[in-house]
């Protein structure tokens, strides 16, 4: 019978948290960016010009139909014979954005769309400028509409970036990969890393959840 | 030596295509077996298996696909199995889909009308045929989309089958580049074939999915 040994783990978890919180750091940057790049496409696909929209949704699809491994593989790899040279760690970022935008811009846009015509015409009629409509008008409750969707692919995202440490990126499972190394205790560091990234995801929802009501408290009209 | 990236190499890419929806097909079946079993626990009456697939479901949806890849490739060697990436990348897949198929299924399950059942019960057909007639078929009409959309998910998920050395798609792609060294082409290419796999499903689970809300819709 196998004897679990959990010691080694143990004696070198503080590498398994820095890993952790590079985990969170890569996942908070690519979420923050990959929502600016949303709500520009989001913008696009509902109100821009027809060619971009047809580009806009190229990209999800494209997006949307290949593998995330393919895609940081394609940057990391293929994107120096076109002159992009990245960093690891540049290229996972990267990889993150585009991957996340893709998803978001779908989010962001159902959003969007849940937003009645009749509302922006009530935010012309009160004298709101341009900004202030999509701001106050169109953003705030369409952001409340899918912040769930939101948070649930932010989860996504995050799990997801476990797959960066194939490029040799810094994050949780290079760290894990790191001590299996050194440990060969490969079954106990993946437990560690896999129970690491079970909190995380449960500590996020219970966040998103607590920002939920801090943030969206006032009455919904209907 | 270096060898060009050629018709030769795109073929071997291209041909590598039915280790993925080998396993693809094989852990979407498991997957299926699996996530029937866990979409009733979820709505069993029993507390007990309630609790047990909640928590199976939060386990597999709350940690990396790749980390459980690691673990059940890790994993049989202490049980005392000899590593094999097929075997380790079905189960591990298998399981991953059963997590999830469940969890769409429990809400399909839940989505048919309560009254549905409480006929059944007013008919006399116990547990086993009130769900094998009356509420399954129902929940199944309801369920072929968003399966379909996860299908994509789960097609998408076994490159990460290419990392614990399982050859399909995405890790012949890797071998051909370390021949050729022609990233771009290599990845393209790779991507293409996977777009190719996952654009159609994608496409018919949107349709149904638009029929089926004008259906329901009032």
């Amino acid at each position: 019978m196998y004897e679990f040994n959990f010691a080694p783990v143990l004696a070198s978890f503080d590498q398994l948290l820095v890993g952790a919180w590079l985990t969170v750091r890569l996942s908070c940057a690519a979420m923050l960016i990959g929502l600016v790049v949303s709500v520009f496409c989001a913008w696009g696909k509902t109100a821009g010009p027809a060619i971009l929209r047809h580009v806009i949704d190229g990209y999800i699809e494209i997006i949307r139909n290949t593998p995330f491994l393919v895609q940081i593989f394609f940057i990391f790899f293929g994107m120096p014979s076109l002159g992009l040279r990245l960093s690891p760690n540049s290229a996972a970022l990267l990889a993150l954005v585009v991957n996340f935008g893709a998803y978001g811009t779908e989010i962001i846009r159902a959003g969007i769309e849940s937003i009645h015509k009749g509302q922006v015409e009530a935010g012309w009629a009160l004298g709101l400028s341009r900004p202030q409509i999509f701001r106050y008008v169109v953003m705030k409750p369409a952001l409340r509409t899918v912040y769930p969707a939101l948070t649930s692919q932010f989860i996504y995202l995050m799990l997801n970036t476990s797959v960066v440490s194939v490029i040799s990126a810094d994050d949780l499972a290079a760290a894990g990969n790191d001590l299996q190394s050194a440990t060969f205790a490969s079954f106990e560091v993946y437990i560690a890393v896999t129970l690491i990234y079970l909190a995380l995801s449960v500590g996020f929802s219970a966040l998103f959840y607590a920002l939920e009501k801090a943030a969206f408290k006032y009455p919904l009209g209907r | 030596m270096i060898r060009a990236f050629g018709w030769n190499e795109f073929l071997v890419i291209v041909a590598a295509a039915q280790w993925t929806i080998a396993l693809s097909a094989i852990a979407f079946a498991g997957g299926s077996v699996g996530g029937l079993l866990v979409a009733l626990m979820r709505v069993s009456e029993t507390r007990a298996l309630r609790l047990f697939a909640t928590g199976f479901i939060r386990v597999f949806q709350g940690t990396p696909l790749l980390m459980q890849l690691f673990l059940v490739f890790f994993g049989m060697n202490i049980f005392g199995f000899a590593i094999n990436p097929w075997i380790a990348a079905t189960i591990a897949l298998a399981l991953h889909a059963s997590a999830f198929l469940g969890e769409i299924w429990r809400g399909c399950i839940e989505a048919v009308p309560k009254g549905q059942r409480e006929a059944a019960t007013a008919l006399g057909l116990r547990y086993f045929r009130s769900m094998r007639h009356v509420i399954l078929p129902q929940a199944a009409r309801i369920a072929v989309a968003p399966t379909v959309g996860f299908l994509v998910q789960l097609i998408k998920g076994t490159s990460l089958a290419s990392i614990i050395g399982f050859t399909e798609l995405t890790r012949q792609g890797q071998i051909i580049n370390n021949a050729t060294f022609s990233p771009f082409l290599v990845f393209g290419t790779v991507a293409t074939v996977y777009f190719l796999l996952c654009w159609p499903l994608s496409l018919i689970a949107r349709r149904m999915e638009t029929r089926f809300s004008r259906a329901t819709a009032r």
